[in-house]
């Protein structure tokens, strides 16, 4: 090592200590966010869960079941209505991508590393967030080309295809208040896995999302119509024209889909979010 | 002002449920010098440091970094500190300089900057031909190092390490040890945490011993080790036939001599070099021959066995540990 070699009388000069600037939770979040992007760029595998795996899901239904599934008002059938619903599971699976890369962090000691520098705490939730979300917006993107692909168009005005997708984005800031809730409580990222498989994927199911609820046993349909995400959904698809309005015989929330989606967002984060705050300081601060 | 201390714990304790990792812990680190948390494992070093450095809030007791209190002013002791945690926490996605270029960024210095004191630290720390390479292929004392020059990019006053040597080879140990004194040449303060008497012994301007929460030996090395007892003139003979002579002659001018047959050597106690330079001139007139002739002193081992009944490696849990 150079100090070691270089005789002492000759040591190096100092480098003079630089001005430490606060440079505001906005540019350090986006930091940090580059640096989220940059693991993306590394390993691009872990886009897979919003390209190939919801590609896949997208063909199987539409081809698989499709021909067995009875859609009514839906120009293209079956492939048209399923991929509002493919989009919900996407956006649903935001909280998932929060809570793998939050745990990943803690684990291994990034986070404790950020909370000792003098910026905004807030800036690795913040940070986190944001790459999350545009990590699933790849998903919303590919899901649209997809859709494109297999026969699926927007049949109604600009605006209203503008306002779903501003519904799918509402939707996932929701979930990053769940993605850090769980990353907080969750000690590996196996264990988050685990977890969101065994609740996620159910809760995915358990909606409009890949069968109409109308053909549901009673019980089951009621579930199915008050999960929150088939309001997203319902919302979504009515605003991009891929199906009618539903019967009145339907439950509250999907007669009026949009309002709904918006109050149960901000219904979730309303709770979601302080339990997620404190599950994060109680995991981080202890 | 420079009589304030850099670093100043009183009274610090920390409570996890029940269990009371740090029970009331002081002292106070003078600016440009070097104190040395010494402890076995679960003393309460990693928690001490966790709280100095604002990451766990003390159950009770004050510290204050640069000045600022760790409670009522974290911010503060965050800009005045660098901290080099006991596992390392580079991003192992990112290449070293990225390392570098992301936590600088946080702290808000210039590129320009940032460009001269990233080539810079990684010269210091061998890291130039790795610079652009994935921390994933970094090896453990890459990362290590790494670490150490992620926490330096600020420049910070006050610097806390939390087994910084930990998993490195002895020539990087070495390497690193000397990296730290040139910083602390610099005017750095410098609190790092060690299992390691040699480090603290090698690095330490005060050595303070920590066990189950609490400080039960405080002073620089040296005194450290003259509390533990006196030094030894170990005397090893070439013949194991002339133990016996080696002996008697010793005997004249000390009153005890401990006997190792096995090693062929003679030990007893002296107090200094006065009495090992009259040895040897004792040793020098008779035809005895002699592989070695030496003055041992008390080892930060030897402190550490008698300060706290068991060995710095030992890793048992203290809780059951029946003390002798
Ligand atoms: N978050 C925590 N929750 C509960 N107990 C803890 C927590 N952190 C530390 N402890 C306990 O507090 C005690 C002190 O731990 P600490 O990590 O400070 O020891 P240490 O001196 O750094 O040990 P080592 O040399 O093994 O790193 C241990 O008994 C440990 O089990
Ligand atoms: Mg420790």
């Amino acid at each position: 090592m150079t100090a070691g070699t270089e005789p002492t009388t000759t040591q190096r000069p100092a480098i003079e200590r630089p001005e430490i600037h606060d440079t505001g939770l906005l540019r350090q979040s986006l930091t940090i966010v580059r640096r989220n992007l940059i693991h993306i760029k590394r390993m691009p595998e872990m886009l897979l869960d919003v390209t190939i795996q919801p590609v896949m899901f997208v063909l199987l239904f539409a081809f698989v079941f499709g021909g067995s599934i009875a859609v009514q008002g839906s120009a293209e059938g079956y492939r048209e209505w399923l991929l509002a619903g493919i989009m919900g599971q996407t956006i649903a699976f935001a909280s998932f991508i929060v809570a793998v890369g939050l745990t990943s962090d803690i684990d291994k000691g990034i986070v404790d590393r950020m909370r000792s520098l003098p910026i905004n705490p807030a800036a690795v939730l913040v940070g986190r967030s944001i790459s999350s979300l545009m990590h699933s917006s790849i998903g919303i993107v590919i899901m649209s080309l997809t859709g494109l692909l297999i026969g699926w168009r927007i049949r109604d005005g600009i605006l209203e295809a503008a306002l779903a997708y501003l519904l799918l984005l509402l939707w996932g800031f929701a979930m990053i208040w769940l993605g850090i809730l769980v990353g907080s409580s969750m000690r590996s990222v196996e264990a988050v896995n685990g977890l969101m498989f065994a609740t996620m994927f159910p809760i995915t199911f358990l909606a409009n999302t890949f069968a109409p609820a109308e053909n549901m046993p009673t019980a089951l349909r009621a579930v199915a119509e008050w999960n929150p995400l088939s309001s997203l959904v319902q919302a979504v698809r009515e605003l991009w024209g891929n199906t009618p309005p539903v019967g009145s015989d339907a439950a509250l929330p999907l007669q009026h889909p949009v309002l709904s989606t918006i109050i149960w967002t901000v219904g979730l984060t309303a709770i979601l979010a302080p339990l997620a705050l404190r599950a994060f300081q109680r995991r981080t601060a202890t | 002002m420079t009589s304030t201390p850099a670093i100043e714990a009183e009274n610090l304790v920390k409570h996890f449920g029940d269990k009371v990792a740090v029970d009331g812990v002081s002292f106070s680190v003078p600016q440009g010098t070097v104190l040395g948390l010494l402890g076995p494992n679960g003393a309460g070093k990693t928690t001490t440091v966790r709280m100095m450095t604002t990451l766990t809030r003390p159950t009770s007791g004050t510290a204050r970094v640069a000045g600022h209190d760790v409670v009522v002013d974290p911010k503060g002791v965050r800009r005045s500190m660098g901290l080099t945690g006991q596992a390392a926490t580079v991003d192992e996605l990112l290449t070293g300089r990225e390392n570098l270029r992301l936590i600088g960024g946080l702290y808000g210095l210039s590129p320009s900057y940032l460009k001269r004191a990233g080539d810079d630290l990684l010269e210091r720390f061998s890291l130039t031909d790795a610079a652009d390479r994935v921390v994933k292929t970094y090896s453990g004392g890459m990362r290590r190092r790494l670490d150490l020059a992620v926490s330096l990019v600020a420049i910070p006053p006050v610097l806390f390490l939390d087994e910084p040597t930990t998993g490195l080879d002895p020539r990087s140990r070495v390497e690193l040890w000397d990296v730290l004194r040139g910083l602390v040449r610099e005017g750095t303060t410098l609190l790092l945490t060690t299992q390691y008497l040699e480090e603290a012994d090698q690095l330490a301007d005060n050595i303070v011993v920590i066990d189950r929460g609490k400080v039960i030996e405080r002073g620089t090395a040296l005194e450290l080790k003259n509390r533990s007892g006196q030094a030894a003139v170990v005397v090893t003979v070439s013949n194991g036939g002339d133990l016996p002579r080696a002996e008697a002659l010793l005997r004249e001018v000390v009153d005890e001599v401990h006997v190792d047959e096995g090693a062929r050597q003679l030990t007893a106690p002296a107090d200094g070099l006065r009495a090992m330079t009259r040895i040897a001139g004792i040793f020098d007139d008779s035809d005895i021959e002699l592989d070695d002739l030496g003055l041992k002193r008390p080892s930060l081992d030897d402190v550490f066995l008698r300060l706290t009944g068991h060995r710095a490696e030992d890793t048992t849990e203290t809780d059951e540990e029946v003390v002798l």
